[in-house]
């Protein structure tokens, strides 16, 4: 039981520094930028431009945040 | 007897695919190392292998769309990480080390499987995988010549494969700083594209946009690179 306990919470462990790493502004700031893409899209605006944007922001205050 | 049109087109829109997932593979393998990288490879090809045999032409009902969305923004996440900290290492370090042996990362295990470079070849190969195979039953199909699109397909994999192995050793000469700054833009750039994409919005200029998003990814790295270098001047001068 302890066995599996510690093989789940190691396989959390890996997707979470895999996918938030040391700064979850970045993981979060892509979701928000894809859901606003999308919703924008379903709205009639072409929004292809907002995601590269958003990520190009965010690596900036990622930076500072780290720095 | 080969239908030389269905085989010509299928080679150039495989090639395509197959160059992203070359640029994927070889990057990643660098940063990260090449064991780890190549069972993702080779685990990724077994899926595809059964995917294709399994479904045959039924592949096209996989959703593809959610599959781009997916794998985009996973990528785009742990790019925009290696982006950031290629940029910090360039700051400091410059292109120092050009042709010099690169030290590994210190989160590199030393033994057993490193899942992240795993993980990031398995899912290049099979998203671009997926999409080899759709190009090839779709091209084929619609000429009812599916063996020539087949070909087609196979031989952009051996053509591009074989110049992938070749650009290992001109990337061998690239310092892990820089390296890892490249590897981000690219990875950054298709985890773009591919998310975009999966929401089912198009890009103005079709897949000639990944150059544009490379450029752009670029661009913004040697901005922050620039400002994190003024800044960073005055507090060396203060310390001398």
């Amino acid at each position: 039981m302890s066995r599996i306990v510690g093989w789940l919470t190691a396989f959390g462990r890996f997707w979470y520094d895999f996918i938030i790493g040391d700064d979850w502004t970045i993981a979060a700031t892509v979701a928000v930028a894809i859901l606003a893409t999308w919703a924008l899209s379903n709205a009639g605006i072409d929004a292809w431009w907002l995601l590269p944007a958003a990520a190009a922001g965010i690596v900036g205050v990622s930076l500072r945040r780290t720095g | 007897m080969i239908n030389s049109s269905v085989f010509v087109v299928t080679f150039l829109a495989a090639a395509v695919e197959v160059i992203e997932m070359v640029i994927i593979v070889v990057g990643v393998g660098h940063v990260r190392g090449w064991r780890s990288t190549w069972l993702g490879v080779a685990a990724g090809l077994v899926v595809l292998a059964v995917l294709v045999l399994a479904l045959g032409t039924a592949l096209q009902a996989v959703p593809i769309g959610l599959l781009r969305l997916m794998i985009g923004s996973l990528l785009l996440v742990f790019g925009l990480q290696w982006l950031r900290k290629g940029i910090r290492r360039v700051s400091v370090n410059g292109l120092r080390g050009m042709g010099e042996r690169n030290a590994p990362d210190e989160d590199i295990p030393a033994s057993g499987v490193d899942w992240t470079a795993f993980l990031l070849s398995f899912k290049g190969v099979v998203l671009e995988g997926l999409e080899v195979a759709f190009i090839v039953i779709s091209v084929g199909l619609a000429a009812q010549a599916l063996p020539s699109a087949v070909l087609g397909a196979a031989a952009a994999f051996v053509v591009i494969g074989a110049a992938g192995l070749l650009a290992r050793g001109l990337v061998q000469r690239i310092p892990r700083s820089a390296l890892q700054l490249i590897v981000g833009t690219l990875l950054s750039s298709f985890g773009t594209f591919w998310a975009v994409e999966g929401l089912g919005i198009d890009w103005p200029g079709s897949d000639a946009a990944i150059l544009a998003l490379i450029g752009w990814y670029v661009l913004t790295a040697v901005v922050y690179v620039a400002v994190l270098r003024r800044e960073r001047r005055p507090a060396l001068q203060e310390a001398r």
